[in-house]
């Protein structure tokens, strides 16, 4: 009894916090109690939940041979000592989805994300990691789609396939367009981002020939350089001639995105991928470290309400009610399916022993909740009405001062137009009206937290470009590595059909496939960026969908599994949060489609202006019949991904029934594992 | 001192998929002992495309 006295202690704590932050009313909350009460209850769940699924649902042997021990080849299976490993693993799944979601979630207020976050990644998003890697670990580290066909059978294992293909598109254009809409008439922040290609170019170099394999001291050598862009900047976005060199429109920074996405992702990975790579991670890890330091030393009150009125949909960030958008929309953080493919990507092949897996696949989901956690701290302890006038499409406030000010004061948020003036000018940019998309607004609640704690207010606009650049550059380096991964799995799909599409000796197919890829996200970052409505307004929400229907899919081959184990009894423990992403998710998507309300759904925002069209009449915010037509096709492409998005997880949950009634009939286990006997070293 | 730094090395490299060039060579030793390792740039150069080949599925968002 006296070794559980500790963890009760935490959990009272845990729950003093959260009462602090759920039942305050009418003064301040200060932002270390949403932080005291996630980490107490991140730890009680590591110690009880996580444990209960090791030894109980998986039975994790520690004298199993993992992957690492019995194919270990010096290369891709090499036993790792699981701190290295931790900071692998973690590196890999943290991006930028768990710093967006959150930001864009507080319209609600900081209460239901905070809660979402804490449940959610507690009881689906670190059990999808831990049970995925565990499954992959202990068949040789094989990928999301191969464990489905060798538990699921050959079709379910294509349309997963085909079903992350998709997904990795939709990703990819969002994470473009946040950059798009963080860059856009900013020449500051596009100076140093452009400086990024020629420093990581010089990087490459510098690894490939000069001293190769010196990531540590050509990191310092580009962060050198990095900080001396965001200072040099300043002055270039003052110059005359180079400030309007680097402004850039929407239309055309998608098109330089576009044109970067193709050329960089067939370059050698170590000229321009590699070295950005290192940046980025260093960069990343380096700026959440700071953050959570920052908030601790600053503690600052929480200015966003604890619930806003926001909560019945209506509101201009993104539309829709909490139930199930809230759910869609703080993805990654509280639980992501795109971490399956990580769980059963590399680190599966490096674990040393069953037994580190606790720590790896439910530790590091729970340290990735925490970086979620700051984000809805950063954006919640910024002024409504500065989050509102930055996260609110033009159509709905305007696009100057004045005007946003009054927009905002009559949503509830009081603010005056100086001070929304005052806030672009601290942080060095044209405007802060209707930057959507998260990352400015994190931007301005990292320089805030930043500048608090180093420089005071003159350095407010550094560190706010600081967080443009952070940010900026690892979603580049996303879009550089997911579009060869995306290149892969085209390849493997176009296979299906045209056998041959798989050769790597000739480069046509290779070529085909990357140009298919790029079109794809191409195609979706245009019509986002062209969205008279704002392109978040309308992506984010498909991304949310697609991300989490690929955490049920890969929770349902979990479940799947558990069946085939003949461990049917523990299989709750996936099937529960299996229920609830298939109930949020397929609502989400059906009110997507079928909504008649014009805000939520896509066919009656399509139908609401095609009717107008055939009247001849133009909806605001259409400024010409050419864009109402381009509204109508946008919604109707929109909502023929969502239905074959729901014709996927629909199609799996098929697949995966059959697969456990027919485990069910049998009376041993099916499960294709590698057994234990046959698991030691050849 | 030196083997927390040592540590934090360690950790820093497999953030970005950089080998241990001294855990190669202990395999290769011990499991290959009559062929010849590849030589730690050639190595670091295998892991590079590896990794970022594209076939590992890349990172997360």
């Amino acid at each position: 009894m006296a070794r559980h006295i500790p963890w009760i202690l935490i959990a009272i704590v845990g729950a003093v916090a959260l009462a602090m932050v759920a039942l305050s009313r009418g003064e301040a909350v200060n932002a270390l109690w949403i932080v005291v009460a996630a980490v107490s209850s991140f730890l009680v769940a590591y110690r009880y939940y996580a444990l209960y699924i090791a030894r109980h649902v998986m039975r994790l042997d520690p004298a199993r041979p993992t992957p690492a021990i019995r194919r270990a080849d010096g290369m891709d299976y090499v036993a790792t000592d699981r701190t290295v490993l931790f900071g692998h693993h973690f590196a890999a799944i943290a991006g930028a989805g768990p710093l967006v979601g959150p930001v864009l979630a507080a319209q609600m207020g900081y209460l239901p994300g905070t809660l979402w976050i804490i449940a959610g990644v507690v009881l689906a998003g670190a059990v999808q990691d831990f049970m995925v890697l565990f499954i992959s670990m202990r068949r040789d580290g094989k990928s999301l789609g191969e464990l489905i066909r060798m538990e699921m059978g050959q079709v379910a294992g294509t349309i997963a396939l085909f079903g992350a293909f998709m997904i990795m598109v939709i990703i990819l254009a969002v994470l473009a367009l946040i950059v798009v809409k963080a860059l856009a008439e900013s020449p500051w922040g596009m100076f140093t981002v452009a400086a990024t290609v020629p420093l990581a170019i010089f990087m490459g170099v510098y690894t490939r020939w000069i001293r190769p394999g010196r990531i540590g001291e050509v990191s310092v050598l580009g962060l050198v350089g990095l900080l001396a862009a965001i200072v040099y900047g300043q002055s270039i976005a003052q110059s005359p001639f180079w400030g309007p060199a680097f402004t850039f429109t929407p239309v055309q920074l998608c098109w330089i995105l576009i044109g970067y996405g193709a050329v960089a992702s067939v370059l050698p990975v170590w000229l321009l991928l590699a070295p950005r790579d290192y940046l980025s991670t260093f960069l990343k890890i380096g700026a959440i470290a700071a953050l959570a330091i920052g908030i601790v030393i600053m503690a600052p009150p929480l200015k966003m309400h604890a619930v806003t009125q926001f909560v019945d949909g209506g509101g201009p960030v993104w539309s829709g009610g909490l139930f199930p958008f809230l759910f869609i929309t703080i993805a990654c953080g509280a639980v992501s399916g795109f971490h399956a493919l990580i769980a059963s990507g590399t680190t599966p092949k490096l674990i040393a022993s069953e037994g580190d897996a606790r720590i790896i696949g439910y530790g590091a989901m729970l340290m990735e909740a925490f970086v979620a956690i700051m984000a809805l701290v950063g954006a919640s302890i910024l002024d409504p009405g500065i989050y509102f006038t930055m996260n609110s499409p033009a159509a709905v406030i305007g696009t100057d001062a004045a005007s946003a000010a009054a927009a905002v004061t009559s949503m509830g948020f009081p603010i005056s137009s100086d001070l929304i003036l005052q806030t672009a000018k601290d942080v060095g940019e044209h405007s802060i009206i209707s930057r959507a998309g998260g990352a400015p607004t994190l931007a301005v609640a990292m320089a805030e937290i930043f500048s608090h704690v180093v420089g005071g207010p003159a350095m407010k606009a550094f560190w706010y470009h600081f967080a443009i650049l952070f940010e900026a550059l690892f979603i580049l380096t996303a879009v550089d590595a997911g579009t060869r991964a995306g290149r892969f799995m085209l390849q493997d799909l176009i296979a299906l059909a045209v056998p041959g599409f798989k050769d790597t000796t000739s480069p046509i197919p290779g070529f085909v496939a990357t140009g298919l890829c790029v079109a794809a996200w191409g195609f979706f970052l245009h019509q986002g960026v062209t969205d008279p409505l704002g392109g978040v307004n309308t992506l984010w929400p498909v991304f949310g969908i697609s991300n989490q229907m690929l955490a049920a899919i890969a929770l349902m081959l979990a479940t799947a599994v558990l069946f085939r184990m003949k461990r049917d009894r523990y299989a709750w423990v996936t099937m529960a949060p299996t229920a609830w992403l298939l109930i949020c998710t397929v609502s989400a998507g059906w009110l997507k489609l079928f909504s008649a309300d014009a805000k939520v759904g896509f066919l009656a925002h399509a139908a609401k202006f095609s009717e107008a069209a055939g009247r001849g009449e133009v909806l605001a915010p259409a400024k010409s019949m050419a864009e109402m037509e381009k509204i109508v096709f946008n919604d109707r492409t929109d909502a023929a991904l969502c239905a074959i998005f729901l014709a996927v997880v629909l199609s799996l949950l098929f697949f995966t029934i059959r697969t456990c009634l027919a485990a069910r009939r049998t009376d041993r286990p099916t499960a294709q594992e590698i057994p234990a006997a046959m698991a030691t070293a050849e | 001192m030196s083997a927390f730094l040592t540590r934090l090395r360690q950790i820093a490299r497999a953030m970005v998929g950089a080998p241990d060039y001294d855990a190669y060579l202990r395999h290769m030793r011990e499991h290959h002992p009559g062929t010849s390792p590849l030589s730690e740039t050639q190595l670091f150069r295998e892991r590079q495309e590896a990794r970022y080949g594209g076939k590992n599925g890349g990172k997360c968002c």
